[in-house]
């Protein structure tokens, strides 16, 4: 035993959190990056492997769990989110991710997972978003552009996107985050940021789909195209962007503008700064809204990080006060509770 | 004691056993009337049957009809199997509860009224053109009118209290009423006033003069020349206390998390009528119990299998259209093999249907309710008490075979009371759990032999990560596998684990002789209602005979013999015919169904009847 203990701590390569299993993605999909950057991250965790417990629900990105050499738990549609609040709820000395995508978390899940954020539940969900039906082969997803042309939407789909990052904000998740799957250090990043907080902790990652939906994220991942499209967020600076750095984000009454810094007009000082602890939402908010404006850069990195009692750790809490009140449960005080007679 | 000083002219008979409705408005007081009057007949030593009649409104208007509350009680000096078919007694407050309650009530039956309560306005709310009791439309019965309120309020009259306070006592004056006549003790309800009040003397007081206040005034006015006995029954010794199905069952489950060592995790959504097995559960914090409200049904099945792969016991517990959400995750628990008990206290339905009322049309759906070939264990409680004993069962056998098990219940047992015999923690058998911890040779689906149950192997063990999920597994490892030799091979695994349990359930008993005439096969809450009919025809020299199944999947091994040995089969259920489908299915006997689904308990009466019309030929 002392012998096995010993080897659980002895420090982790990536390679330890590969399982024996074959993974099975189409060559070139995004969901490699993010299963190569989590198992690089995840060494550095400080959690030992058997006390990490991966659950997913349906769609590619559902895989994931059967290539992590962790406790894992493929659940059913849309459920990942509770499905892995009832390990934690059962066992809050778990470290809880759930690997899921567009599709699952959004549609058919769309209800467990603002409710997850809003009782802020100790889970890490990872949202891999393709914004397309990439297991049922090219449905539109609640992600999906209006008008995108998919099998199910010949003429063009006329459902307006969810953002993910407002929606979570919405339902007052403790930790939100973006990142893109063809950054692998800012993926990093972002992952074990997740890690080290306390409560839900939520991440968009823009995966791209090269099978259904190939280059949906071109824009923000390309080489002389990212560099105009990406505003990354950290916490205490300036909100820069552009290839020479020469562009910063601007608040005109609630408005963000683009402003040019290098002609002396605006300066560093004139910019918004980032502060992802802000209680009061209303920056991080104006941030998801960025999105989708096509004049606007697409903000990456942790829109806000805030600290609150969790609920796993409020529902232990109240099991201790009570035992404390009432001392150990005793089975047969219970059932003698009220009134109760006897018969000789 | 004032109750024994009754006036000399007043006559005694015994009675055997006796039924009392009371009904009222809903704010008359009228469920704690009954619960007082419960309490201290079984203090008397009766045995006995409740059941609540609560209106479906939250806050109906008073004096309509669908505000009536009422609350029967059957007691007796025999053992009482259901809370009666109709009524001896009806004690109404008003001409709501009498128009509603007089259907229930047996020809000759007596009414006892509150005079005060038959205003022009409660008998027009009513839907009566004029006073019922100034004619003669109810010759039929014998009619006390009394003045409840006005006497209460005299009784209460020096206490300076509001007039809606002293009107608040008058369900306490009809309640001594009723401990005259019945001769019950009053002590139990005194003391209960004196715990209730505690901080409020005036109301101890007013309380308190109106229950003496009944009680004398049966003793000294001319309307009543008689009063009734109902000696004690003849009981197992031992201590007791009235329970609810749906109390018991949160009880059976406590017990068994406890007596498993294993953290009792719920997970639930409120739905009438299995609320109350989420408000129970949420007391017992102490016994490391975890509730959960979660968002939606299918979020409190799912939760519950989460913490189950965990190593909790997971749990959930609803009524029939929230069973319809659950399923996929049910199917989900039946593939990847973990235990889980679904408490399903069934409504009518469909749909919606009628959530405050009783049906048993959900077995078809807890046996085949999940997409293709998913079998699960599936158990029924019989009676209240019952309720504690199939829960702690459901909870042995999931963990034994890593299975989800259904437990059925329904509206009737749920919160119909009867007295139950307190057990003792240590008289329980231990269920022994084991987390498997050598990661040499370990296979998640590796089976054991006699029970086909895979291995629990919980997150926090070290070396013995693997994965579960919903895809097909293959045999052994566990790994994702659509191969077409493979997948018979689970799905003939999973259907031979659940025949096995077989193997570890009671046989069938009957009740009676063990071949005959005819044989009443029942399930569920029926039981009572059952029992009193084939009791009162084997004492008219039928040959009648009765099996009560609490195990329906798999069915007890020895229920195909008994069957064989009788002439008749008649199958008793409140649906259209569920379980007598299954047993003709799958034992080619002639079962004959007998089927009511009018959101109400079958009555004695009504089965006699259809046995000896059987018996006739
Ligand atoms: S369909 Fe798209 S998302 Fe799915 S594995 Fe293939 S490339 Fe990846």
């Amino acid at each position: 035993m002392a012998e096995t203990a010993e080897k659980e701590q002895k420090k982790y390569t990536a390679k330890d959190f590969q399982s024996d299993q074959d993974v099975r993605w189409c060559p070139g999909c995004g969901d490699y990056s993010i299963l190569a950057q989590a198992q690089r991250v995840f060494p550095d965790i400080g959690v030992e492997k058997k006390d990490i417990v991966w659950v997913s629900g349906i769609g590619c990105s559902s895989r994931f769990p059967y290539y992590m050499d962790t406790y894992g738990l493929h659940g059913i549609h849309g459920r990942a989110p509770i499905i892995a609040s009832g390990v934690k709820m059962a066992r809050p000395d778990l470290s809880v991710w759930v690997a899921t995508g567009d599709g699952d978390l959004l549609s058919i899940g769309g209800n467990h997972f603002i409710h997850a954020c809003r009782r802020n539940i100790d889970i890490k969900i990872l949202l891999f978003n393709n914004q397309i039906y990439g297991l049922t082969k090219g449905q539109y997803s609640p992600t999906s552009e209006f008008g995108k042309i998919t099998k199910s939407t010949p003429w063009g789909s006329i459902d307006y996107p969810f953002n993910p990052v407002a929606l979570a904000l919405g339902a007052e998740c403790t930790f939100v985050a973006r990142t893109i799957d063809r950054d692998p250090k800012h993926l990093q990043t972002m992952i074990k940021a997740a890690s080290e907080h306390t409560g839900t902790a939520f991440i968009e990652i823009y995966q791209n789909c090269n099978v259904f939906n190939d280059g949906a994220f071109f824009h923000l991942t390309e080489k002389g195209k990212k560099e105009n499209n990406v505003v990354v967020l950290e916490h205490g600076k300036p909100l820069i962007f552009g290839a020479d750095n020469d562009k910063g984000i601007r608040l005109e009454g609630f408005t963000p503008k683009v402003v040019d810094i290098s002609n002396g007009e605006f300066s560093r000082d004139d910019l918004l700064v980032h502060n992802e602890n802000n209680k009061d939402d209303v920056l991080a908010y104006i941030f998801s809204r960025m999105t989708y404006d096509p004049d606007l850069p697409t903000p990456i990195g942790v829109f806000r990080k805030i600290n609150k009692p969790t609920y796993d750790s409020e529902m232990q809490k109240q099991i201790h006060t009570s035992i404390e009140k009432r001392g150990k449960g005793d089975l047969d005080e219970l059932f003698n509770k009220g009134e109760t007679w006897v018969v000789k | 004691m004032d109750n024994n000083n009754s006036t000399q002219d007043k006559k005694t008979l015994t009675l055997e056993d006796v039924v009392i409705h009371f009904a009222g408005d809903s704010g008359d007081g009228m469920q704690l009337t009954g619960s007082q009057f419960t309490t201290s007949s079984a203090i008397a030593g009766n045995d006995l049957n409740t059941f609540p009649d609560f209106p479906a409104e939250i806050r109906a208007p008073a004096g309509t009809t669908y505000g009536v509350s009422g609350f029967q009680i059957h007691f007796g000096s025999r053992k009482i199997h259901t809370p009666g078919d109709t009524s001896d007694v009806l004690v109404a407050m008003n001409p709501a509860a009498l128009r509603v309650n007089l259907k229930h009530l047996r020809d000759g039956g007596t009414i006892i009224v509150n005079n005060q309560g038959f205003t022009p306005k409660n008998l027009k709310l009513a839907g009566y053109e004029k006073n019922p009791l100034d004619d003669d439309s109810l010759s039929n019965y014998q009619i006390h009118r009394v003045d409840i309120s006005k006497l209460t309020a005299n009784a209460l009259e020096d206490l300076n209290l509001g007039s809606k306070i002293v009107d608040r006592c008058k369900n306490f004056f009809a309640l001594g009423l009723m401990y005259w006549m019945y001769n019950r003790p009053i002590e139990p309800t005194l003391s209960w006033i004196k715990v209730k009040f505690k901080n409020k003397p005036e109301l101890i007081e007013a309380n308190t003069r109106a229950l003496k206040a009944g009680l004398h005034y049966g003793d000294i006015t001319e309307i009543f020349t008689t009063r009734y006995e109902v000696r004690p029954a003849k009981l197992t010794p031992g201590a007791y206390r009235n329970i609810t199905g749906n109390t018991a069952l949160a009880l059976g489950l406590v017990a068994a998390a406890q007596k498993s060592d294993l953290e009792l995790f719920l997970g639930a959504y409120p739905i009438t009528p299995a609320s109350d097995v989420l408000h129970e559960l949420s007391q017992f914090k102490n016994f490391n119990v975890k509730t959960f409200q979660a968002e939606d049904e299918i979020a409190a099945v799912s939760a519950a299998i989460g913490a189950s792969y965990a190593g909790g016991l997971g749990i959930t517990a609803t009524s029939g259209p929230g069973m319809a959400l659950k399923m996929e995750a049910i199917g989900l628990a039946v593939m990847i093999e973990l235990p889980l008990v679904i408490a399903n206290i069934q409504r009518g339905g469909p749909s919606t249907g009628l959530p405050t009322k009783t049906e048993q049309a959900d077995l078809f759906q807890a046996m085949f309710g999940r997409n293709s070939e998913a079998p699960l264990c599936v158990l029924a409680a019989s009676t209240p008490n019952d309720c504690f004993i199939m829960a702690y069962e459901a909870v042995r056998i999931a963990v034994k075979y890593m299975t989800p098990v259904i437990l059925l219940s329904d509206g009737y047992i749920a919160n119909g009371a009867e007295p139950w015999r307190i057990p003792k923690a240590s008289d329980l058998e231990k269920i022994d759990i084991k987390f498997p911890t050598n990661p040499e040779n370990f296979l998640p689906y590796k089976r054991d032999e006699k029970t086909l149950a895979r291995p629990w192997a919980i997150p926090g063990t070290p070396n013995m990560q693997h994965r579960v999920g919903g895809l097909e597994k293959e045999d052994k490892t566990g790994n994702i596998s659509y191969d077409a030799d493979n997948h018979q091979k689970m799905v003939d695994y999973r259907t031979e684990k659940i025949e096995r349990i077989a193997n570890d359930i009671p046989d069938a008993v009957v009740h009676g002789d063990i071949e005959g005439e005819l044989l009443v096969v029942g399930w569920g809450s029926t039981h009572g209602a059952i029992t009193s009919a084939i009791e009162r025809l084997r004492l008219n020299g039928k040959s009648v005979s009765h099996v009560h199944l609490r195990y329906l999947n798999p069915l007890p091994k020895n229920l195909g013999e008994i069957m064989y040995n009788f002439k008749n089969i008649l199958v008793p259920e409140l649906n259209k015919g569920q379980l007598s489908t299954i047993l003709r299915s799958k034992y080619l006997v002639p079962a004959i169904g007998y089927n009511k689904v009018q959101g109400l308990p079958f009555k004695a009466a009504e089965l006699e009847n259809k046995i000896e019309e059987i018996l006739r030929g």
